[in-house]
């Protein structure tokens, strides 16, 4: 016993000394290192898959919902209303999804795996952007989920293959811009459920009074007023013109001038608050 | 291994000063800490130790008062700093939705390495801190002191000039505890400077040679830990009266014969006297003896963390944070 000690310490010694870098590696670009963090998100999206089915779902049910409940009152006949309603409900899934992002990057803060990323010489926004570019690949997931169902309720996007390609590719451009705001929630926010709850209270109304579910024309002026505006509203149309292949040019500038005018004002801030977080 | 050269003072700061609201987390803190050496940082919780290690990591960017981290200035040169420094964080902080080796995987990338020497780094590094068997589980599935075995290789994927470890023993039972010692002694004799934290008098004995007492925001003490040491006295006796009436008579009795400085606590039949060597120990206890006050137990240890803040501060840490709460 007496003899084992000591060499065991020895033993671990050699180990870790061994273990020991002697080299200094290159500083990776920009670009690397986003994508590293790009990886990671899709890691933890691999472990833990079930995220993904709880996103889902909730949209598919709405679909049903919306479809077979109101169908028939709102647009006549379910086929007509679900032909309005899907472009919508996949706006409407992706745009909950980038509320999920904000929660996890509070995670990440409240554990103190930022404060490493922080300490590290690397692209400051990295971590952010990073997780912005993995998330792209879930919000792509979801989407084709929905358009699935939606294609097996009886969809048929008249824009084609491509039409749908080009609506979604849109989506992602404008959930990116999203993820800066809801970053900046992450980072303010104590907890990732204040950060569920308070983008929640965002959310709700912002796509309800949205052309998501109902034509606008059919809601009060001072509603219209206001619902003519939302960015849901602007994102929602030119998703539907997209599968339908009836977008005009103005509907998708629109949608990225938004997303343009969302990430400059929103990444300096969402930056500055990351720079300084506690 | 190091390569680039450092200069002869990893650390220099001068008059860090943070706060947070109303609170002065830190107010006016210097410090001066040499390359390859152990620098411990000794304070009760809240006492500004955490505060004072993020700024010189350039996780916070102090309100007044400035730091040069190996050369360079901790706000205009952050990028620099964080180019040479780990920081290894109060609670564990690796990724719970990965697996150990995917966390290392991770950070290896991140510092610029290749995919496969970014597993080979993880490999080694895995092996080194036992963590092989658990390389491919996920850490959620760790316990605790997994978590925070996970935590060093994590700070040490390239291995940094200098090592910040906020606390790192918390928490840890004595064999990791004494493993994490161990380690940190032998990245200093490959050459890395560390600063740490700790609550525990014992730890900064154990691995600094120099330390930073820091209360209320405040450096109140620095020097060699026999310094700090001599100034509070080697240790501390502790007694127990078989006769709590007597306590008083006691007291005053080791503070005139042996001119010690003695303090009574909460238990009427404790009492607790500075003593700077062993043999004033016997003489403490001979003394009570011959005057027929009866000794049923005692004890001779390090002063804790308390003790040491009473003897330079003439205030305990717990009557701190009864005052706080009360305030």
């Amino acid at each position: 016993m007496t003899t084992q000690a000591p060499l065991r310490l020895a033993e671990i010694d050699e180990r870790v000394r061994s273990a020991l870098s002697s080299d200094r590696p290159r500083r990776p670009s920009a670009l690397a290192v986003s994508l590293t963090f790009a990886w990671r998100t899709l890691l933890k999206m691999r472990h833990v898959p079930e995220q993904l089915f709880d996103v889902t779902a909730f949209p598919i049910m709405f679909t049903l919902m919306f479809t077979y409940l109101f169908g028939g009152a709102i647009a006549g006949s379910t086929r007509a209303y679900l032909q309005f309603l899907l472009p919508g409900i996949v706006v409407q899934t992706v745009v909950f999804i980038t509320m999920y992002s904000a929660a996890g990057l509070n995670t990440d803060i409240s554990n103190g795996i930022f404060d490493r990323f922080r300490s590290m010489p690397i692209w400051r926004p990295a971590p952010l952007v990073g997780s912005f570019l993995g998330d792209a690949v879930r919000y792509s997931m979801a989407s084709l989920i929905v358009i699935v169902v939606g294609l097996i309720l009886g969809f048929r996007p008249g824009g084609g293959a491509l039409g749908v390609v080009a609506a979604v590719g849109l989506l992602l451009v404008f959930a990116f811009s999203l993820g800066w705001i809801w970053a900046l929630f992450g980072l303010i926010m104590r907890t990732p459920n204040g950060v569920m709850m308070s983008s929640m209270m965002v959310l709700f109304p912002l796509t309800f009074a949205s052309s998501i579910f109902v034509d606008p024309r059919t809601m009060p002026w001072w509603l219209q007023r206001f619902v003519n505006v939302n960015p849901i509203t602007l994102m929602a149309t030119a998703e539907r013109g997209l599968m339908a292949g009836t977008a005009t040019v103005g509907q998708v500038v629109v949608v990225l001038a938004v997303s343009a005018a969302i990430v400059a004002i929103f990444a300096p801030i969402t930056m500055y608050r990351y720079r300084n977080l506690r | 291994m190091p390569a680039r050269r450092s200069p002869a003072v990893a650390i220099e700061a001068s008059g860090l000063v943070k706060s947070f609201g109303e609170t002065r987390a830190v107010d006016g803190v210097d410090l001066t800490v040499r390359t390859g050496t152990v620098y411990g940082v000794l304070g009760p919780n809240g006492a500004g130790k955490t505060t004072t290690l993020r700024m010189l990591a350039t996780l916070l960017v102090p309100d007044a008062g400035s730091a040069r981290v190996l050369g360079h200035d901790i706000v205009r040169e952050a990028d620099a700093v964080r180019g040479r420094v780990s920081l290894t964080g109060q609670f564990a902080s690796v990724d719970d939705d990965l697996t150990g080796a995917e966390n290392l995987i991770l950070l290896g990338r991140l510092m610029g390495y290749s995919r496969a020497r970014a597993r080979e780094r993880a490999d080694a590094l895995l092996h080194a801190f036992g963590l092989t068997e658990a390389a491919d589980r996920l850490v959620r599935t760790y316990s605790g002191g997994m978590r925070r075995r996970l935590d060093i290789p994590a700070s040490i994927v390239v291995t940094p000039d200098l090592l910040f470890l906020d606390e790192p023993t918390t928490g840890l039972d004595p064999r990791s505890r004494n493993q994490l010692w161990d380690i940190v002694r032998l990245l200093v004799a490959e050459g890395t400077t560390v600063l740490l934290t700790t609550q525990y008098l014992d730890e900064a004995d154990q691995l600094a040679e120099r330390l930073a007492i820091i209360d209320r925001g405040r450096v109140i003490a620095e020097g060699t830990v026999e310094e700090i040491k001599a100034s509070v006295g080697s240790g501390v006796l502790h007694v127990r009266l078989g006769d709590p009436e007597r306590r008083p008579a006691a007291a005053a009795l080791l503070e005139r014969s042996l001119n010690l400085t003695t303090y009574s606590e909460g238990d009427p039949a404790r009492l607790s006297a500075r003593v700077s060597a062993g043999e004033e120990v016997t003489r403490a206890l001979d003394v009570l003896a011959r005057n027929g006050i009866p000794v049923t137990a005692f004890s001779f240890g390090q002063p804790s963390l308390d003790e040491v803040f009473l003897a330079l501060t003439g205030h305990r840490t717990a009557d701190d944070a009864a005052e706080e709460v009360t305030a």
